[in-house]
């Protein structure tokens, strides 16, 4: 059986919809916000009173045309807004102001890293090779959210559903892929990767639990080595990493169970619980979805100067991929470290700001990736939220560079550094952490530390280094830790083989 | 010639929701067929090298700045919904999703 699912590899292509980071909405002046009560945050516009008009947020533009450039696409001179037709309680126009043959941005790819085949659940991270992968994207377009439907009982009540229009109106860009992806894993790394190249460019919070980030997968599969795609379904409204990758999994493994039971895939849209695990056919496609485009008559066609998309690429910050490779060729960072540091721009510029202060690149990693990101987790805050900032981290690793302060002592400070700031040097010294640099207090507590286990002493004569970490680890305790590990251990080399 | 038949009309009825009887639905399809084909006079121009528009003139794209206004009362906003709960439109319970 298991060799029998094997044959088939799995093809999937993802269209994600990212809230645009506006103080107002596509297509009218209501404040865009989270969290308020319903209809809090409308206009007449987004109601769809009569004789009202769509007049296009600027700032849109502006956010297009940066996310254009960051995926290497092409900026459209010219594209149009199409109404979408469909009929639902949340969408009062009755269409979905969207684009459809001429989207604002055409053609693109973003890169994603690979390990081995891209096979397997995570198997073997930690030493599989891995290599970069170019995912095509084919379009995106802007359009208009809808507004929310509240199906909860007990809200709604039994026959009832309420509907909240602060999210009509919202704007949009849906980003589609090309059907580059295969495997699970390698959706959620290019979900990774856009979401890290949207935050960096400004362009979304796309902070998915606010529903600013959403999925939808294609999933298909096809015997290994078939260039033709098979019959594809959707999965709809996956909002989280998890439940993308457990929904990809569980559509893969339905559609070749049907096909080894002898049935065929249908396209469909799935829906997928996140509980038990499985997808299940929502609406068949069989009518194909007939939304009935055709170019909005409100709106003229959105022209974008070239000057325009210059002036915006001028403007235009490093992107995470760039900024990767770039701690690693120029500040000899591993790929992994280089991978955490840049998976935000917070984190990626106060590494670099450390970095620089301290002249300490891989301690300056180090720090940040092991117990930094360490407390972070286990306060559960942002990076922002504490009073740490890069001057004090590299002060902080300079004293441990000039042999001041002993990696021990130091992560003793780090969690006070961290959330009270202050200066390393002058709290190293209030509480007594400087490293003993003297030579002769240091020869004091190795000719204690040998002359108490005469016995080791011996052993090591021997021949038998073994011990040495045992010898060493007294004479640190001894120090209170405040002495140098590396002069420890010469000491004791040159004194017992002396 | 015909341009649109009954079975065109009957699909049509069923996107926009609307409930047609078949007498209706005859006769709606005759009407529009009239307005086809009165439509259809456009085909006689030669439209040769000219691109397709929605658009009878080109302006630039009108634009307005991102700043935001305050919004309508929430209370005028579902004065006229047949129901509501608290700030919220109520309509009967929707279950398929669409769109």
């Amino acid at each position: 059986m298991a060799s029998e699912l094997d044959r088939y590899e799995i093809v999937i292509g993802l269209e994600v919809h990212t809230h645009l980071k506006t103080a107002s909405k596509l297509f009218s002046p209501a404040p865009v916000l989270y969290g308020e009560e319903p209809n809090h945050s409308v206009h007449a516009i987004d109601l769809a009173l009569p004789g009202v008009l769509p007049v296009l947020n600027e700032r849109v533009v502006e956010l297009a045309i940066r996310l254009g450039l960051a995926i290497h696409g092409t900026v459209n001179p010219r594209s149009v807004f199409a109404r979408k037709n469909y009929f639902y309680p949340d969408l009062p126009k009755g269409y979905q102001i969207s684009q459809f043959e001429d989207p604002v941005v055409s053609g693109g790819w973003l890169e994603i890293e690979v390990n081995g085949k891209g096979e397997g659940k995570s198997a073997s991270v930690g030493n599989a090779k891995t290599s970069m992968r170019r995912i095509g994207i084919t379009r995106a377009h802007l359009e208009e959210d809808a507004g929310k439907s509240i199906h909860d009982v007990a809200i709604a009540g039994r026959d009832d559903s309420c509907i909240d229009l602060n999210r009509a109106g919202v704007p949009l860009l849906e980003i589609v892929s090309e059907p580059d992806l295969r495997s699970a894993q390698e959706a959620t790394a290019y979900l990774r990767e856009l979401r890290a190249i949207l935050r960096y460019i400004g362009v979304s919070d796309a902070d998915m639990e606010k529903g600013q980030f959403r999925c939808d997968a294609n999933v298909s599969i096809r015997p290994h080595g078939s260039q033709e795609l098979g019959t594809r379904t959707e999965v709809k409204n996956l909002n989280s990493f998890s439940n993308v990758e457990d929904a990809i999994e569980a559509e893969a493994l339905r559609q070749r169970e049907l096909i080894a039971d002898g049935g065929e895939v249908v396209q469909a849209t799935m829906g997928f619980d996140p509980v038990r695990r499985r997808t299940s056919v929502q609406r068949l496609k069989e009518n194909s979805d007939d939304y009935r485009y055709f170019p909005d008559p409100d709106l003229i066609p959105l022209r974008i100067d070239p000057a325009q998309i210059e002036a915006v690429r001028a403007e235009l910050p490093e992107l995470p991929g760039d900024k990767r490779a770039r701690f690693e060729s120029e500040l000899g960072l591993s790929g992994y470290d280089a991978g955490v540091l840049t998976a935000n721009r917070g984190l990626a510029d106060f590494f670099e700001q450390t970095a620089k202060a301290c002249s300490a690149p891989k301690a300056a990693a180090n720090w940040m990736t092991r117990d930094l990101l360490r407390e972070l987790k286990e306060r559960d805050v942002e990076l922002s939220e504490m009073a740490i900032t890069p001057h004090i981290l590299a002060s902080m690793i300079r004293l441990i560079e000039e042999g001041r302060l002993t990696s021990r002592n130091a992560a003793q400070l780090f969690p006070i550094l961290v959330s009270e700031g202050g200066d390393p040097e002058a709290l190293m010294i209030a509480r007594g952490l400087e490293a003993v640099s003297d030579s002769g207090t240091i020869d004091g507590f190795v000719d204690a530390v040998i002359a108490g286990h005469s016995d080791v002493v011996e052993q090591i004569r021997g021949g038998d280094d073994k011990p040495l970490n045992f010898l060493m680890g007294q004479v640190m305790k001894a120090s209170q830790g405040k002495a140098d590990p590396g002069q420890v251990r010469q000491k004791l080399i040159d004194k017992i083989r002396g | 010639m015909s341009r649109i038949e009954s079975k065109d009309l009957t699909r049509m009825a069923v996107l926009a929701r609307l409930a047609l009887g078949e007498d209706e639905i005859s006769s709606m399809t005759r009407d529009l067929e009239q307005i086809l084909g009165y439509v259809a006079t456009l085909e006689g121009l030669d439209t040769e090298g000219v691109p397709p528009t929605a658009q009878g003139f080109e302006l630039a794209t009108p634009l307005r700045a991102d700043v935001p206004e305050t919004p309508i009362d929430p209370e005028l906003a579902v004065a006229n919904a047949p129901a509501r709960q608290g700030t919220a439109f109520l309509v009967p319970k929707v279950l398929e999703e669409e769109g």
